[in-house]
């Protein structure tokens, strides 16, 4: 599928006067690609007609080779729908965004599936919520919601059955004092509302038959023993499936021959949501994508709108941030690696010793922020508060310097001294789902995900945010690509960041303002597009903000790194026992949160 | 365990205190099932992470007799509804329900659970599992934080301690019916609004009165 020749590539960057720059692009492909000049916009705005040529020429020439982000903006005024990418170098510098427009009657663009096989269910996505249809997709299937859905959700003239008005606040929200209950407006006193032309009597529903067609089966030509090729089924509900998350594995015996994850049991509509949503009110809903990070997520969020913005954030409030940033990330490798041994069949005394250690680093969120998960702290410019005095009967501060110095790191020796060498562990792990590092960039796997597999890649140090470029740190990589190294690799960062702490405790000024300006609820912000990204615990966490100068996000996704990291799930699986999907998806570490929305 | 069943009108001699407790037959039934209530292993979204915090060491929901999580709804006394129910799950947490023997309970665990939470707008969300299946406890909070999950246990608690095996459901002439299974189609479909969906095909929506539905 991959069609890159990763020499030529190398050329390029070694010789500067051979570089391609993309004022040549613009003049090679005349008339098919043009400079984005939208007030606020930057990137460039390609034809579908030679969308191919030119995805081709910014990853083979160019050196964009790591597909980021993909997504649709539905500009109604302007009659077309865009589809937004955007991407990057995976040896580091700044990233491109390209957008192709389509008309919204007959949206047809052509697939980027074979050029970057990340694309596929981010290209899913955008035509499940859009009806954008990716010409020469291989399975341009709804992934969020299920076969058979009325409507494009994400299109602005979509209206849901709970629909009031366009944005928030809404006028109903407290009608004389009295609470109002948006079931009483419904025929059915429920959340759903039907085409006017339904007739149920005369409707069957969608069966999953074409999707148990679609798995690829054993042969059985050539073989001795004549076998019989069955599915299963794993999940929704299944203990090993992290939430909701469900595999549909097709099976000669106990060896997987295909697998397709079905997603979408959690799609709680954060984007639509999102954009009725003031930009403020969207603060406490990025808590609750990846649950297990929620400062990381805030971060992000953060970053792109004061991006907008243009605000500055305080000295105190930048380290402040990275600390948080770097206690969510031991806190979720903690959870993950606990939870990896449960799926080893370590049944819950891994993951008891991880929770522990994870609760000593919420008990400081829920005494500075008030909460244990779901922190909503960092704001535009800012923090919402500073640290307590006293926390547990003891001094904030030198609760955290303890926390950071001593106890956080004895947790994390003590779980590498009780699994890293561990029989089981090993036998398990290493050599199982082993994934190439030329895959981990095509399919644009990020986090411990990519680097497990050799590459280098953190956005703390390719696309340094905040104050990361203070501190001294190394980016842990490791070469094999399999669970095994996924593992270690989390256990490495764990130490890094640790690190991290230690040096914010040490260098954090004891005094001084944690938020720029006067704290407000409602503020426009100015119109334009922003494209925010932190390194969160599993991967590259990306907001893609458009403004148009009013109160709320005309536009507000989020590029999930756990949603595109099982991109490559299927490959990852195919040719191991089924015991080892249940482990691979394990390493990879997901949050159906983040992945479904 | 004395103090906590025996019955303080009949008298038991002073020798026999430390062996015999007399109490009756709902007393004892009830001690046994409240304190080994088995919750089915079944996380839907944040609140999931809180159950699983309630059940390791620090919180030790084994204090209470319910550490004993089964993967299987046939072995489950509980099922503790911990996220937000979208439409697309509804059917098989249905389906789960009714898998489960009686007697069985139901707990909304937060804000979503209960009615919709943060996310009750949403063209995929359903608004508090109570639409579906009957819920004995809910729990505030958003993700309820472990003691408060605890709290709402022990309200479960009190609740079976007030039931009689004289009138118990379970006990009853009658089996306990199924609930009809939510269907995926151009959105969700509840089977027992059929007639009313059938009823509205090809109108505008009129207003009736939904009490009667429900």
């Amino acid at each position: 599928m991959v069609e890159k020749n990763g020499t030529e590539k190398e050329q390029d960057f070694n010789n500067p006067d051979n570089e391609v720059t993309s004022d040549h692009i613009i003049e090679r492909f005349n008339g098919d690609i043009s400079a984005d000049t939208r007030d606020g916009y930057q990137g460039y705005i390609v034809s579908p007609d030679r969308f191919h040529e030119v995805a081709k020429v910014f990853r083979d020439e160019l050196g964009y080779d790591y597909l980021s982000s993909v997504t649709g903006v539905d500009y109604i005024d302007d009659d077309h729908i865009e589809v937004v990418y955007h991407a990057d170098k995976i040896v580091g510098g700044e990233g491109i965004n390209f957008k192709v427009q389509v008309n919204r009657e007959n949206p047809v663009v052509p697939t980027l599936v074979p050029i970057y096989p990340g694309a596929d269910f981010q290209e899913r996505e955008v035509f499940d919520m859009y009806g954008v249809h990716f010409e020469g997709h291989p399975n341009l299937r709804r992934i969020l919601m299920w076969d058979g859905f009325d409507g494009y959700p994400l299109r602005k003239d979509w209206k849901e059955a709970y629909y009031e008005e366009d944005v928030k606040p809404f006028d109903t929200r407290w009608p004389g004092g009295q609470v109002k209950r948006s079931e009483a407006d419904s025929p059915y006193g429920k959340n759903v509302s039907y085409p006017p032309d339904f007739d149920i009597d005369n409707w069957s529903p969608e069966t999953d038959d074409s999707l148990y067609e679609s798995l690829q089966k054993t042969d059985p030509k050539g073989k001795s023993l004549q076998t019989d090729s069955i599915v299963v089924n794993i999940g929704p509900q299944h203990p090993s499936t992290h939430g909701v998350f469900r595999m549909v594995v097709a099976l000669d015996g106990e060896t997987i021959t295909d697998l397709q994850p079905v997603m979408g049991y959690l799609h709680r509509n954060h984007e639509k949501i999102g954009e009725r949503n003031t930009f403020l009110q969207n603060m406490p809903y990025t808590d609750r994508l990846d649950y297990l990070a929620s400062m990381g997520n805030n971060f992000g969020y953060a970053l792109a709108v004061e991006k907008l913005m243009g605000v500055e954030v305080p000295e105190r409030a930048q380290y402040i941030r990275v600390l948080m940033a770097e206690l969510t990330r031991i806190a979720n490798h903690m959870w993950a690696i606990g939870f990896l041994l449960n799926d080893l069949g370590a049944f819950q005394t891994p993951a008891l010793y991880a929770i522990r250690a994870r609760e000593l680093i919420l008990d400081v969120f829920e005494a500075t922020a008030g909460s244990r998960m779901m922190c909503n702290y960092m704001r535009f410019g800012g923090l919402a508060r500073d640290f307590p005095s006293q926390m547990r009967g003891e001094d904030t501060i030198k609760f955290i310097d303890d926390l950071v110095n001593n106890r956080l790191p004895q947790a994390i020796d003590e779980l590498d001294h009780f699994l890293t060498e561990n029989e089981i562990v090993r036998s398990r792990c290493i050599g199982v789902g082993v994934l190439s590092a030329e895959k981990a960039i095509a399919y644009s796997t990020a986090g411990p995900l990519l680097r497990a597999s050799g590459v280098s890649y953190d956005l703390r140090r390719v696309d340094s945010y905040g104050i990361y470029d203070r501190f001294d740190f190394q980016i842990p990589t490791r070469s094999n690509g399999d669970v095994y190294d996924r593992y270690l690799i989390r256990v490495d960062e764990m130490r890094e960041s640790a690190k991290i702490c230690q040096q914010v405790m040490r260098d954090i000024p004891s005094e001084g303002e944690i938020f720029t300006g006067k704290p407000q609820y409602n503020f426009r912000v100015p119109a334009g597009e922003s494209y925010g990204r932190v390194e969160n615990p599993k991967g590259e966490l990306g907001y893609y903000v458009v403004s148009n100068g009013k109160a709320n996000p005309y536009r507000y996704h989020v590029r999930a790194p756990s949603f595109v990291n099982l991109t490559v799930l299927g490959e990852l699986c195919k040719g191991h026992k089924v015991a080892d999907a249940v482990v691979i998806l394990g390493s990879i570490d997901i949050v159906l949160g983040e992945v479904d929305r | 365990m004395n103090d906590e069943l025996s019955n303080p009108d009949i008298p038991v001699p002073d020798e026999l205190q430390s062996t015999v407790t007399i109490t009756s037959l709902d007393k004892i039934y009830n001690w046994g099932r409240r304190s080994s209530i088995w919750p089915m292993v079944f996380g839907l979204a944040c609140c999931a992470i809180e159950m699983i915090c309630t059940a390791a060491s620090r919180f030790d929901i084994a204090r209470f007799g319910m550490e004993v999580f089964r993967a299987t709804p046939r072995q489950a006394d509980l099922m503790i509804v911990s996220g937000t129910v979208t439409k697309k799950m509804v059917p098989q947490i249905v389906r789960l329900f009714n898998q489960m023997p009686e007697p069985k309970y139901v707990m909304a665990m937060g804000a979503c659970a209960s009615g919709g939470g943060p996310f009750k707008e949403g063209y995929n969300v359903v608004s508090g599992i109570d639409k579906f299946v009957p819920v004995d406890v809910y729990v505030p909070g958003c993700p309820p934080t472990p003691q408060a999950l605890l709290h709402g246990l022990m309200k479960l608690q009190e609740k079976i301690d007030g039931q009689s095996l004289k009138s118990v459901r379970w006990y009853g002439q009658e089996a306990s019916e199924a609930v009809p299974v939510p269907v995926l189609g151009p959105d969700l479909l509840d089977p027992r609004q059929h007639a009313l969906l059938a009823q509205q095909a090809g109108q505008m929506p009129v207003n009736v009165d939904i009490e009667k539905d429900l």
